[in-house]
């Protein structure tokens, strides 16, 4: 990452003023006087506000040093995610090994080809050879029981967890007509935009939820909160659109697109959780739960930017 | 503790809980001292995940008892069994009489008597994880004995997937070590209702 783009600078210098804001807001609710509920929301609330500091201090880091570059951050995000997955989707036995393959081969392999920006390679080795080759070494193991549904876990595990993750860091491959060597900054957009529809839609629904949209899947998420949130994901795309290769319209658009795409992802991540029965797929980040949780949409809204952006923009 | 011993100590507790994500869940608060946690066995893991899950200082005072045979194999498996986890070996074929049957228990109720808490595996051997299988006698003679030590169970979820039996490589799953409330052996209790107790305080701990 160039740390001498001053619209990098910019960017980076309006993500640690939110915090900041955040946090003294968060601060500011602590100290009022309120019934037990709502004291519970507010310690929530700043959990996820010191939580997301220091991810998006590990991002910025991570940045700033080339390890997104060398694509090792978002490996192991697949890694942990993908862990999280497996963990709350029982396997059996027979599973073992296709999972050893999953985890010490596929997973870094598909990073391996991200980093060597080898476009066909990356976009179809899991969906072609890895969905053939995972059944193949589940069945070589004799087990039928349950066969396509443990098949289906497997693939869709490693499909969400990795494939589609490893999208994000892909968007430094690349080669956008005099955007050369400025790609961070569409991770960053893709980042930005996907995450703050996920705060937005939690702080409109907060405020004026009153129409939940899948009651029997998320009684947290209502018609006010993904409107206000999709759309407020939108104008934030529409106003950032002077760092991306994007006309304003454009940028609005692509933003409105990636958040559709990211509320997609929660909703199906939470079908997920809602069917084994959990609230959370982890307990790692304090207020968000697992890392899962926290990537739900960008896993949908990645290699959709990507592809947008790869069919349009070169 | 030496110097290595300390640095194997926290490469061995830290690959542990690096690999198995652990999680520790106690139903009841942990304590110093005698007593017997007894856990469900599936894997190879199993002892030094319960270890990685207790706080550290009651590490050096809590051993794994393991089977001598098992252990004598190899110069690293010696090191680790002697120098790391301080694991409390027992003959599973002594040569000798039937007056001794008792003796191979002496050396855990030495260490009972001195204050080390030991980490049992009544099932006696692996199993495949799906249920847990009677518990062997050992369990029952050594409450007998010591009626006064508690008896803490120990549900180990999901270790059967991240190393299951018959393979030696790991899948970096999550899992967790539930620590249940500690028991004791009633004073008319026989062994098979003792046992079959035991093996119920471990299964209700199953989520």
């Amino acid at each position: 990452m160039n740390l001498h783009d001053p619209q990098l600078l910019i960017l980076l210098g309006a993500i640690f003023g939110l915090l900041i804001i955040a946090s003294l807001i968060g601060y500011v609710l602590s100290l009022r006087s309120m019934s037990l509920p709502q004291q519970a929301t507010v310690a929530n609330l700043n959990a996820r506000i010191r939580a997301w500091w220091l991810m998006c201090i590990v991002f910025m880091a991570a940045l700033s040093t080339g390890l997104i570059d060398a694509v090792i951050l978002f490996g192991l995000i697949s890694l942990l995610a993908l862990r999280e997955f497996v963990t709350l989707t029982p396997t059996r036995r027979a599973d073992h090994e296709p999972l050893l393959w999953s985890f010490f081969v596929i997973l870094p392999l598909q990073y391996v080809l991200v980093n060597m920006r080898w476009y066909g390679m990356f976009a179809i080795m899991i969906p072609v050879y890895g969905f053939l080759f995972l059944p193949a070494r589940a069945a070589i193991a004799g087990d039928t029981r349950d066969f396509l549904e443990r098949t289906a876990k497997t693939q869709w595990g490693i499909m969400v967890c990795v494939y589609c993750v490893s999208y994000a860091p892909a968007l430094l491959m690349l080669d956008i007509d005099g955007y050369a060597g400025q790609n961070a900054k569409l991770l960053l957009f893709l980042v930005v935009v996907v995450q703050l529809s996920d705060v937005l839609q939690y702080v409109f629904g907060k405020l004026f939820g009153k129409h939940k949209i899948v009651p029997k899947l998320s009684p947290n998420k209502t018609v006010e909160g993904f409107v206000g949130g999709v759309l407020g994901a939108s104008a934030i795309g529409m106003a950032m659109c002077w760092m991306t290769p994007f006309s304003v319209w454009a940028a609005g658009a692509i933003a409105l697109l990636i958040a559709l795409a990211g509320f997609a992802g929660g909703l199906c991540m939470s079908a997920i959780k809602r069917d084994s029965g959990i609230k959370d797929f982890g307990a790692l980040i304090e207020g968000h739960g697992g890392v899962l949780d926290r990537i739900d949409s960008l896993c949908f809204a990645a290699p959709i930017f990507f592809h947008v952006v790869h069919y349009y923009y070169m | 503790m030496s110097l290595t011993q300390r640095f194997a100590t926290t490469l061995i507790v830290g690959a542990t809980r690096l690999l198995t994500g652990v999680q520790a869940r106690w139903r009841a608060e942990p304590q110093a001292g005698a007593r017997i946690y007894f856990a469900n066995h599936s894997s190879h893991l199993d002892g030094a995940v319960i270890w990685a899950s207790l706080p550290p200082l009651l590490r050096p005072r809590t051993r794994a008892v393991a089977a001598l045979d098992y252990w004598e194999k190899s110069a690293l498996r010696r090191y680790l069994a002697k120098r790391v986890f301080n694991v409390l070996m027992i003959d599973r074929n002594p040569q000798q009489s039937r007056e001794q049957r008792n003796a191979p228990l002496q050396p855990l109720l030495d260490a009972l008597d001195t204050g080390d808490a030991l980490i049992l595996f009544p099932e006696g051997t692996r199993g495949e994880g799906e249920s847990i299988a009677p518990f062997k006698s050992g369990l029952y003679h050594l409450a007998r004995q010591r009626p006064d030590v508690a008896l803490v169970p120990v549900y180990l979820e999901n270790l059967n997937r991240i190393l299951p039996k018959g393979s030696l490589m790991i899948v970096p799953l999550l899992c967790s070590a539930i620590f249940g409330a500690p028991m004791c052996i009633a004073s008319e209790e026989s062994r098979d209702d003792f046992l079959l107790r035991a093996r119920q305080a471990l299964e209700e701990l199953a989520p």
